[in-house]
């Protein structure tokens, strides 16, 4: 067994489980946690085929920030696993059936009888000075330029909608907002002045002190 | 080295083996010099911040209090770690080592001066990136598993603030990129060579500036420590924890600290090249000094900055620091990439030819 083999299949075999975990897992914290842990698993085996653009932004894109997220909104979730497992026997029939139909869909387009190295031939095996980084810029902006700014038009209408959902704005009176702005601008000479005005010393007071004074 | 190791081993054992063994021995080579640097980073945080506050700072250990940090580390590793009920067990253990798996991973592709790297691959900035955003993971699991409020504001506080401030940090590599041509990182400071003049440092100042602040947010430091905020929610996201477990999230923050400093020097301060070449006297004059030493200073200054910014700064209100970040940093940087994109295509200055 070569060194690739035993990493390859240290990461498949971590990716399946994880997998598997997740989905079986009750408790929904540790189940985002497993689907970490799967794409974690599946960036090794993308590194692995050469493709280390696509494993590393898979890290940096989907655990690093989409997951983050997910957890964010899942943590505060108040869930009560007791009641999550009611009625899991009811239910089990129908679930089922319909993971035997959407598993049995999979197989007639993806079953074993598509793939294997007869069909599909080796795969290339790249120079050292294959870049996987332009391997796929160069198509996505040439080739695929079109359906590419389509994208990131869809991608900016969405976050436009996102925030316009969630934006609420409130009559300055209801609400004390912060201009940080005016707060930098501001300086010494628009809140405090500086007034000159005589002493003023109370006479029965001076006496006094001329008292202690003869005194000592 | 390394090579001659490998087949000297496969030569009498699997090659498998031979392969995992001199990974191993690369590993600690790389390892065992940040720990120390990071146990000393404590040391030189309390000295740095007590003359700024004019006291002595630890002087009772060793000689100068040199062996302070060691006394610690023993101390640490004699303490009980309390385990808090309800909690969940396996969680709040692996949390630690969150933190620390990635801020040990990145310096598998960080170099230390030419050819010492341990893995000189194309995407290593894309790597550090990729694993620098893990670290997250460590304070939003302990959080959360500590079971208690407290750490759990420092958890979500913490995810926040690292998602908002990684956005900054990318587009601020990316005006990096541009300029090198390529993500790897020996060759962007081979790109930097021939003067303090070449630096990227001067035609990406504002990058510069931004990536420095926001590595400050991402390694939760002081002003931008709100995820710990002892003020307010006691110390966040490590409440719960004690002994070795407390410690280990603080290996994983100084370590992140180092790496961050390293990046910056690499990135925009020409790496360990020296600031003199091409001055005719100097140049010639600073010959002997080993081109990691020039490395060495500069991430030495920068760590020097994180403990001036920490004795300097009261802590940012949260909004504040959501502000500076998604109103302030990211229309900064989407800004400069598009100024840098125009500078590179119509080839303008000594920088983009």
């Amino acid at each position: 067994m070569s060194f690739a083999q035993l990493v390859f299949y240290g990461f498949a075999g971590i990716a399946v489980l994880a997998a598997v975990m997740m989905i079986t897992v009750r408790n929904p914290v540790k189940a985002a946690l497993w689907l970490v842990l799967t794409f974690v698993s599946a960036a090794g085996v993308w590194l692995m085929a050469q493709a280390e653009f696509l494993g590393l932004v898979l890290i940096l894109v989907y655990v690093g920030a989409v997951l983050v997220l997910f957890l964010f909104v899942v943590m505060m979730l108040d869930i009560n696993l007791a009641e999550m497992k009611e009625g899991f026997a009811q239910y089990l029939p129908i679930g089922i059936i319909v993971s035997l139909v959407v598993f049995g869909l999979i197989y007639l387009v993806v079953g074993p009888e598509h793939f294997g190295l007869d069909k599909t031939g080796l795969p290339p095996v790249h120079g050292e000075d294959y870049s996987n980084t332009k391997a796929i810029a160069v198509p996505l902006y040439t080739q695929h330029a079109y359906a590419f700014v389509l994208a990131a038009v869809l991608l900016l209408v969405g976050i436009v909608a996102a925030i316009a959902l969630t934006l609420r704005r409130r009559a300055p009176s209801e609400a004390l907002y912060q201009d940080i702005d005016a707060q930098v601008r501001v300086c010494a000479e628009d809140r405090l002045t500086m007034v000159k005005m005589a002493p003023e010393v109370e006479p029965d007071r001076v006496e006094q002190g001329e008292a202690e004074e003869k005194r000592s | 080295m390394f090579e001659a190791l490998q087949q000297w081993l496969s030569g009498w054992m699997w090659d498998w083996l031979a392969i995992l063994i001199t990974l191993l021995i690369q590993a600690v080579v790389v390892i065992l010099p940040i720990m120390l640097a990071v146990a000393y980073l404590t040391y030189a945080e309390r000295k740095v911040i007590a003359y700024m506050q004019v006291r002595m700072g630890p002087n009772r250990v060793g000689p100068y209090g040199l062996l302070q940090p060691i006394a610690d580390a023993v101390k640490l590793m004699f303490k009980e770690i309390v385990l808090p009920s309800q909690s969940n067990l396996y969680l709040f253990l692996i949390a630690p080592i969150l933190a620390i798996a990635p801020a040990i991973a990145v310096w598998a592709v960080v170099p230390f001066a030419p050819g010492w790297v341990v893995a000189d691959i194309d995407a290593g900035v894309l790597y550090v990136l990729a694993i620098a955003s893990i670290t997250v993971y460590g304070v939003v699991v302990s959080g959360w598993a500590s079971n208690s409020k407290y750490a759990f504001l420092g958890g979500l506080r913490s995810s926040a603030q690292k998602i908002s401030y990684e956005i900054a940090m990318g587009f601020a590599l990316v005006t990096v990129l541009m300029v090198a041509d390529t993500m790897n990182l020996s060759k962007i400071v081979e790109g930097q060579q021939g003067g303090i003049w070449h630096w990227y440092l001067i035609p990406l100042l504002p990058m510069f500036v931004v990536y420095f602040i926001a590595g400050v947010a991402e390694t939760n430091r002081a002003p931008f420590d709100i995820a710990e905020g002892e003020s307010e929610i006691v110390a966040g996201f490590h409440v719960e924890y004690s002994g070795m477990a407390f410690a280990v999230f603080f290996l994983a923050e100084y370590a992140m600290m180092i790496l961050i400093s390293y990046m910056t020097a690499i990135m925009f301060l020409g790496g360990w090249l020296s600031p003199f070449e091409g001055i005719p006297l100097l140049e010639t004059l600073f010959a002997w000094v080993p081109a990691f030493w020039w490395l060495a200073l500069k991430v030495a200054f920068l760590l020097f900055v994180f403990l001036w910014f920490r004795a300097t700064f009261p802590r940012y209100r949260y909004d504040q620091l959501m502000r500076l970040g998604w109103k302030v940093f990211i229309p900064l940087t989407i800004v400069w990439v598009f100024v840098v994109m125009l500078l590179h295509y119509f080839k303008v200055g000594p920088w983009f030819n």
